[in-house]
């Protein structure tokens, strides 16, 4: 058995380092000396199921499997700014330069002269630009990783479903390619199924993406669902999005002359129009991650007590409580409510399964409303 | 710094068992990595195999085996490149571009990692993806549910499961049996697809749905998944149901209004009466058009069948607190 570089065996004490730039590495020279080995406790605390082995980004094994792609991305961008790479990696800058230090005192075994990644400090430090070489056989990234590939790819196809023919082509091919490199992992990836409720409303969201492509303005008839109502208004289209398995666009409105959402299956018409679609500069998308609905507490705090065939509200809707009330399985829920005709439309939909019980003048508001639809059979 | 001396012990580790030739044989590595030197054989025996353990879990595959075939010699270990790296992969411009939206389509904090990790090992190969780009399409798709990695992890592991579950209408959840499939999406809802060993059949989960933890019931590998057309045709027919030849029902609607059951309308005219139409709706449950029309108030008045007009005003009396 042969290494390639041979640095001869007894190289048990920590490596000697090079001479040059000594004067940092001296500060770094007690490093491997001190390891026993015995600090790392915390990483082998049992797996906690709920969530993904999730490795602290400073761990260890965390900073290696960094390494492991940095390097490659580090030879094929010579003179990369530490900056952009901490980006890149999601990491801070200073995290970045203690990756490298971790490099530099790496290399092939034995770890003679010669044997080491080379790193320069100095430029790293100065213009702060990294420039590394000596790593030829790290010169490719660690193969993908099934939950890697699987979220990768079920994301592709996720993508490919949405109306509108966008980039399918595109995607198909990546798709492909992403397949053979992943290799049998992604075999794996029909382990996950997104399916976005997109051929009701394809025409619609083709029109859309008409409109972005060409940068042209929409007349929109859209249905408010609290109002039960059409309204007519104009958008500037800013993108398409797909919230929940649900198509929406995302513009801005003319008429309230704020960034909307619209969901697509509520567009009653939609037109492109002969107008440049001008969205203002200071028009931001509107941050999703927290779910379309963030109740606030300004907002009207509703209680609904619902019988066993209601309790479903508390899947469908952001409940501030739920709470388990009597024997047959009835639930009391507390909800924030913007709009009164909303919930007042609810209480009609849920019937005997589920009584708003306050505020008091809402109840006899959603009484009255049944009382007035219940005059047209008589 | 005993931080940074363990990584340098690892990437030593993987460079080492990397470059070689063949299996290197455990007291090798003992020489030759910088920090197993000067250990106590056991300190050392505890720290490598804590060192191959945590390498495996962010997949470097490290393989035990032995360059002798008659099996005399101490046994070693190695990286084989071919496991270890990327294959090569070139990303026309537009596939890239699509690459880089894909790094922002799951919300779930797991999957949205595993992405990212991907597309940047994508861009670590080469690929110019930008993770940052703003699509013109951008769809998010959740998988907050508590329940959701650990069944992902056991549909990837083939690892049967049981769990606690109650149905929609019920407070009271039932423990099954499953050997997961697949998860999946399904109107923005997730849903575990899998062989249910107490019915003997498929059966489909909600997560949300699902109460406390999801635990291991049986060896992971211990059962097939069947073949992705099968598992696809399994939840179509669990699934909600594909409108076939159903029945209409005639609903008067005010002129504006009823978008949902206009929507569900195969013909819409105007009535008599200024300001009202007429909708002729198809509808699937009875109970569920009644709920429909009803929601709506004064604005949706149902015609026929007779049923229908029945179950309507015995809902609305209901929330009026009238007896019929």
């Amino acid at each position: 058995m042969a290494e390639q570089g041979s640095g001869g065996d007894d190289v048990s004490r920590q490596p000697v380092k090079r001479s040059q730039s000594t004067q940092a590495r001296a500060t770094q020279a007690h490093s491997g000396q001190e390891q026993s080995g015995q600090k790392q406790s915390g990483q082998k605390q049992p797996r906690n199921k709920k969530s993904p082995p999730k490795p602290r980004p400073d761990s260890a094994p965390a900073q290696v499997a960094r390494l492991l792609s940095m390097l490659p991305y580090l030879r094929s961008h010579p003179q990369a700014p530490v900056s952009e790479v901490a980006e890149l990696f999601g990491v801070s800058e200073r995290q970045v330069i203690r990756d490298l230090r971790v490099l530099w005192f790496s290399g092939l075994p034995g770890l003679s002269m010669g044997d080491y990644i080379e790193v320069d400090m100095e430029g790293v430090e100065g213009e702060g630009v990294i420039s590394v070489s000596n790593a030829d056989y790290l010169a490719r990234p660690l193969r993908l990783r099934t939950d890697e590939a699987v979220a990768l790819l079920v994301a592709l196809r996720t993508l490919a479903e949405v109306p509108g023919s966008f980039e399918r082509d595109a995607i198909d091919r990546a798709i492909t390619k992403l397949e053979q490199a992943a290799g049998e992992v992604a075999e794996r990836a029909g382990a996950v199924q997104v399916q976005v409720d997109g051929d009701a409303v394809a025409d619609v969201a083709g029109t859309v993406r008409s409109a972005l492509d060409d940068g042209r303005r929409l007349h929109l008839s859209y249905w408010v669902p609290a109002r039960d109502e059409t309204t007519e208004r104009d958008v500037d289209p800013m993108r398409l999005v797909v919230v929940d398995g649900r198509l929406y666009l995302e513009g801005w409105c003319r008429r309230a002359e704020e960034v909307r959402l619209f969901r697509l299956d509520r567009v009653a018409g939609i037109k492109v129009l002969d107008v440049a679609a001008q969205v203002p500069r200071e028009a931001r998308p509107r941050d999703l991650s927290g779910g379309l609905f963030q109740p606030s507490a300004d907002d009207e705090l509703v209680t609904i007590r619902l019988t066993r065939a209601g309790r479903w509200i508390a899947d469908y809707y952001p409940c501030e409580s739920a709470e388990e009330i009597g024997e047959d399985e009835g639930l009391e829920v507390k909800l924030r409510v913007r709009d009164r005709r909303w919930i007042r439309r609810l209480a009609l939909r849920l019937g005997a399964s589920g009584t708003v019980i306050d505020p008091p003048d809402l109840a006899e508001e959603i009484v009255a409303d049944a009382k007035a639809a219940l005059s047209a059979y008589e | 710094m005993s931080q940074q001396a363990k990584s340098e012990r690892l990437m030593n580790l993987v460079i080492c068992l990397l470059v070689a030739r063949g299996y290197v044989p455990k007291s090798r590595i003992r020489r030759v990595v910088g920090g197993y030197g000067g250990q106590s054989d056991e300190a050392f025996d505890r720290m490598f195999e804590r060192d191959k353990d945590e390498l495996r879990e962010v997949g470097i595959p490290i393989e035990t085996g032995s360059n002798d075939p008659f099996g005399d010699e101490e046994p070693g270990y190695r990286i084989s490149r071919q496991e270890f790296e990327l294959p090569e992969i070139r990303l026309e411009p537009d596939e890239a571009a699509v690459v880089g939206l894909a790094a922002r389509v799951w919300q779930h904090s797991g999957l949205a990692a595993a992405t990212s990790n991907a597309v940047l090992k994508l861009q670590a190969a080469g690929v110019d993806a930008d993770r940052r780009a703003l699509g013109a399409v951008e769809p998010r798709v959740g998988g907050e549910e508590p329940a959701f990695w650990p069944l992902w992890e056991a549909v990837r592991d083939r690892q049967p499961v049981r769990f606690s579950h109650r149905k929609a209408s019920s407070a009271t959840p039932m423990l099954r049996h499953l050997q997961p499939w697949s998860v999946l999406s399904w109107h923005g809802r997730w849903y575990v697809l899998g062989y249910d060993t107490d019915r003997e059949d498929a059966r489909m989960f909600r997560l949300s749905r699902i109460v406390g933890d999801v635990e291991p019931d049986g060896v992971p590998g211990s059962y097939d998944v069947p073949p992705s057309e099968e598992v696809r045709a399994a939840a179509a027919a669990l699934g909600p149901a594909e409108p076939r030849d159903l029945p209409t029902a005639k609903v008067r609607i005010r002129e504006g209004s009823g978008h949902i059951l206009r929507s569900q309308a195969i013909d819409v005219r105007p009535d008599d009466e200024a300001g009202w139409e007429i909708a002729t709706v198809r509808y699937s449950s009875t109970t569920r058009l009644a709920e429909e029309i009803a929601t709506h108030g004064p604005d949706a008045v149902a015609l026929e069948p007779a049923e229908l007009r029945t179950q309507v005003i015995a809902w609305l009396s209901k929330v009026a607190g009238v007896t019929t």
